[in-house]
């Protein structure tokens, strides 16, 4: 904190509103000022309304649950690998910490089933979204568009408060009796509400809590790019990374709620014993059941894929918004088609709420539906694509600086091109049908969310640190953590394009033996054995994986503290009004209320003393006009 | 540090903070409540022919509690305007007004859960039922203030049939299947009904506590900083008017037909 830079806008007490009726108590007001008294440990870091706090609880939290996520996930593969065979090294404490489910150290079927569901959950509910949309976003939007904080500081605390707190009850529904909910991340219906365990119930009222602090942020997001832009920050000056969080955003209002009534609704039929998404005459491992009948399971799945698939483009639209940012900044050059971005981003949020039913092709809602979907789900790929290319034509004629940042960035593009490309046969109802539900199906969407999301994320990580801190992270440490994750992310997920087209399914605890078995050999293929295999290398590379997080660790913290100290407020030398603040910056973010000038990516302007043009650097240069 | 624009109207937008805000929360309220009528619609359209009960709620109440929302629309507004001439007697007045009137929708409201939660229908061992209030239970015997039916599907068209004759009817208890009041797990339409409604009247109830807090002990912004104050008032109006709103639909979805 620089405690005598003079602070925009000048201070009004909130506690003592005759400032602002103007009766010259100013001065004697700032004694009254909340910020002003001795910022204690709670008010400072659990209590804080200040964007930039919460933006780096928000993801340290969330940090925290992607390591507790990919944790789960080793745990899973362990078992795919060696069915029954107990877990080494941390076995006998998996047993003695949730008891029967893993007696023995070996992981049950239930319980793998608990963990599938939960590392879904929280990869992508506790994880990714609030570290892409809730921490990147509450950090820097404010700073990209000159704001001194959010719109509405005390909703954003919060905002990150209900998540919290959802987090937790995820986490408890580990603990009780039945453990956490079974029914994969998706809960589909009547699954959902026939597994014997309140662990469901938890996940819905932590869904439900999560579901909130989303709407809230997303509500303070969009008011504060509407609201707090400063002055001479048109929209088509703003920066890829705050049109991307504001479409994100747009995204979390409109298709959250819809699953907010899903579970409002599966909450209903598990705790007071309607029958939304119940079926007459349904039976479950014995007689038909007491329950009244006359539910849709499909209801459900419209509902939650309502949801479900936008939630794909929360998940990945922030992360372009970074890769853009570190893309620009690292070639020295304007964005390339920084208007198409803008188009394509919106075109696809809009398409994103038409493409749901994409994922219910085997469900028999009829050939009419799934055809509109297809089409719908083929259209959409194209402003994706037009993002993509965008990002490739960038680097073109750029002259391109290496550093860690800029090595996730480039990582980002070829595997997110995978991801997407690959979800064009399953976006396809007849190719879909066979590719449904296996291995295929996983290896797709990690390849958009794992090693593309997660390597922007790890981008901004290293990219904004220095802005943070004051302080770099190291670069050997980040390199080796680049390449050992770029390498083990394809290790662990390239084997399984192939078992999924070998036919493998997936959610089976065993990894397939006793499918295997149980198929007629001659008649209908059994899953060869390389398939089987791959479930041992597969293993391997996943704990190389979560081995390759280690340095990233290590560095993250030791360089809060002992990384090299940065000697300039804009260390890569970038326009965007985030680095034009003191570092780190302070309450209130800007020394004086910048006024923009030009659009966002003036790099190389030709003629200029520097290689950038700071958004709000009035220069003898025309602004150079946008694409 | 002073966010700007929380009280007066960004000129290029022309609107403040936290108008922005309540409208972009009111959107996420459409979707929610969409993503509920959609279920109904769903159900209702997938339920087995002559199933979907008629007639069962009082359109007598739910006419009333259309009217005590409308009144509360009106003095919400006229609460609102009273705030902009800076007259604060007749906010006061028409505030509690309001609160008046919104409880008094959750009393009626309330009265109704109470007149289903109390309704039984009884399956009899000899193939008909029995359906009506429940008068008095003992270890012998239910006594019901209702009728006995044939067929259960005599139960859901209430509309169609003219003359029910209600009377006391007593059973054995050895005599029954099984017994269940119409409760949300009754079928899909108590259950939908009840999960419609209840969220609305959780909704009706979060307006009345933050109207009341503004109409209370938040009044006191009105002498330090009226204008802000009277966004706040326009900001709850707001949410307030949707919540009526969504009443508006809930009526005739539920009750009339």
């Amino acid at each position: 904190m620089q405690p005598n830079v003079e602070q925009f806008p000048p201070h009004r007490a909130e506690t003592d509103a005759h400032a602002a009726h103007g009766h010259g108590h100013d001065d004697h007001s700032h004694g009254h000022d909340e910020h002003h008294h001795q910022p204690n440990f709670w008010t400072q870091y659990i209590f804080s309304t200040d964007h930039k706090v919460i933006g780096i609880q928000y993801g340290l939290v969330s940090l925290s649950f992607m390591l507790f996520g990919l944790f789960l996930m080793v745990m899973m593969r362990w078992q795919i690998a060696h069915p029954g065979v107990p877990v080494p090294v941390i076995g006998s404490l998996l047993a003695a910490v949730l008891g029967q489910p893993a007696a023995h150290g070996i992981i049950s079927p239930e319980l793998y089933n608990s963990f599938g569901a939960m590392h879904g959950t929280i990869m992508v509910f506790l994880g990714v979204v609030p570290l892409a949309f809730a921490a990147f976003g509450n950090y820097v939007v404010p700073l990209m568009i000159g704001a001194p904080d959010m719109t509405f500081p005390r909703i954003n605390m919060a905002s990150f408060h209900a998540f919290f707190l959802g987090g937790l009850v995820m986490l408890v529904s580990f603990f009780i009796p039945g453990g956490a909910a079974q029914a994969g991340w998706t809960s589909y219906s009547p699954l959902a509400s026939t597994i014997p365990t309140d662990g469901q119930a938890f996940w819905l009222v932590g869904m439900v809590l999560l579901i909130t602090s989303s709407l809230l942020g997303a509500v303070n997001f969009i008011a504060t790019i509407i609201q707090l832009r400063a002055p001479g920050m048109t929209w088509m000056r703003l920066p890829f990374f705050v049109w991307a969080q504001f479409v994100t955003a747009f995204l979390l209002l409109l298709a959250f709620p819809p699953l907010e009534a899903a579970g409002l609704l599966q909450l209903m039929d598990n705790v007071a014993h309607t029958s939304f998404f119940l079926p007459t005459g349904l039976a479950v491992s014995g007689p038909v059941g007491q329950a009244s009948g006359g539910g849709s399971p499909l209801l459900w799945q419209h509902l939650f894929w309502f949801l479900g698939h936008p939630e794909v483009y929360v998940l990945i639209l922030p992360a372009m918004g970074i890769v853009a940012e570190v893309i620009a900044n690292n070639t020295r050059k304007p964005i390339w088609g920084y208007k198409s971005l803008v188009y394509a981003a919106l075109v696809v949020g809009f398409l994103s709420f038409i493409v749901w039913a994409h994922h219910m092709y085997l469900t028999g809602m009829g050939q009419g539906i799934a055809t509109f979907f297809q089409a719908t789900t083929m259209i959409i790929s194209i402003p994706s694509v037009v993002i993509l290319t965008c990002m490739f034509l960038s680097l073109w004629g750029g002259s391109i600086r290496i550093n860690t940042p800029m090595l996730f960035a480039l990582g980002f593009l070829p595997m997110f091109g995978i991801g997407g490309l690959t979800g064009l046969p399953l976006g396809l109802a007849a190719a879909d049908l066979y590719l449904h539900d296996t291995y295929y199906v996983i290896a797709h969407f990690h390849y958009v969310v794992a090693p593309g999301t997660i390597f922007a994320l790890f981008a901004g990580v290293y990219f904004w640190f220095p802005k943070m801190t004051g302080r770099r992270m190291s670069e050997f440490w980040g390199r080796v953590h680049f390449w050992c994750s770029f390498v083990f992310m394809n290790l662990v997920f390239m084997p399984m394009f192939a078992q999924g087209i070998k036919g493998m399914l997936r959610r089976m605890s065993d990894g397939g033996v006793n499918y295997s078995a149980a198929r007629v050999p001659g008649v209908i293929d059994t899953l060869p054995g390389t398939v089987m295999e791959m479930n041992t290398w597969i293993l391997w590379a996943a704990i190389g994986l979560g081995l390759a997080q280690i340095p990233f660790i290590i560095n993250l913290f030791w360089s809060i503290s002992h990384g090299e100290k940065v000697n300039s407020d804009n260390p890569w030398h970038a326009t965007t009004l985030d680095w034009q603040t003191p570092t780190p910056p302070p309450h209130g973010n800007f020394a004086h209320e910048p006024h923009v000038v030009r659009g966002p990516y003036d790099y190389s302007v030709p003629g200029a003393a520097n290689d950038f043009c700071p958004q709000n650097e009035p220069g003898v240069q025309a602004p150079r006009p946008a694409h | 540090m002073e966010i700007p624009y929380t009280v007066e109207n960004r000129p290029d937008t022309g609107i403040y903070n936290a108008k922005v805000g309540i409208w972009l929360f009111l959107a996420s309220e459409v979707m929610l409540f969409g993503g509920l009528f959609s279920a109904y619609v769903l159900l209702r359209v997938g339920a087995p022919e002559g199933h979907w009960p008629h007639g069962w709620l009082d359109v007598r109440f739910g006419t009333i509690n259309t009217i005590l929302l409308a009144l509360s629309a009106i003095t919400t507004l006229l609460a609102w305007a009273a705030c902009k001439v800076r007259e604060f007697g007749k906010f006061k007045f028409f505030h509690a007004c309001t609160i008046l009137l919104a409880l008094t929708f959750l009393g009626i409201k309330s009265y109704e859960y109470h007149d289903k939660w109390i309704h039984y229908e009884i399956q009899l061992k000899d193939g008909t039922f029995a359906d009506g209030h429940l008068e008095e239970q003992n270890d012998k015997e239910v006594v019901l203030h209702g009728r006995i039916v044939k067929d259960e599907k005599d139960l859901y068209d209430l509309r169609a049939q003219k003359d029910i004759q209600l009377g006391e009817v007593k059973i054995d208890l050895a005599n029954i299947v099984k017994m269940q009041n119409y409760g949300p797990w009754h079928n899909t339409f108590t259950a939908i009904y009840f999960t419609l409604t209840g969220l609305h009247a959780l909704h009706i109830l979060g307006g009345t506590l933050v109207i009341f807090y503004l109409w209370g002990p938040g009044s006191k912004m009105y002498k330090t900083d009226p204008e802000r104050f009277t966004n706040r008032i326009e900001v709850s109006g707001l949410f307030w008017h949707f919540v009526d709103l969504v009443w508006i639909f809930l009526f005739p979805v539920l009750y009339l037909t």
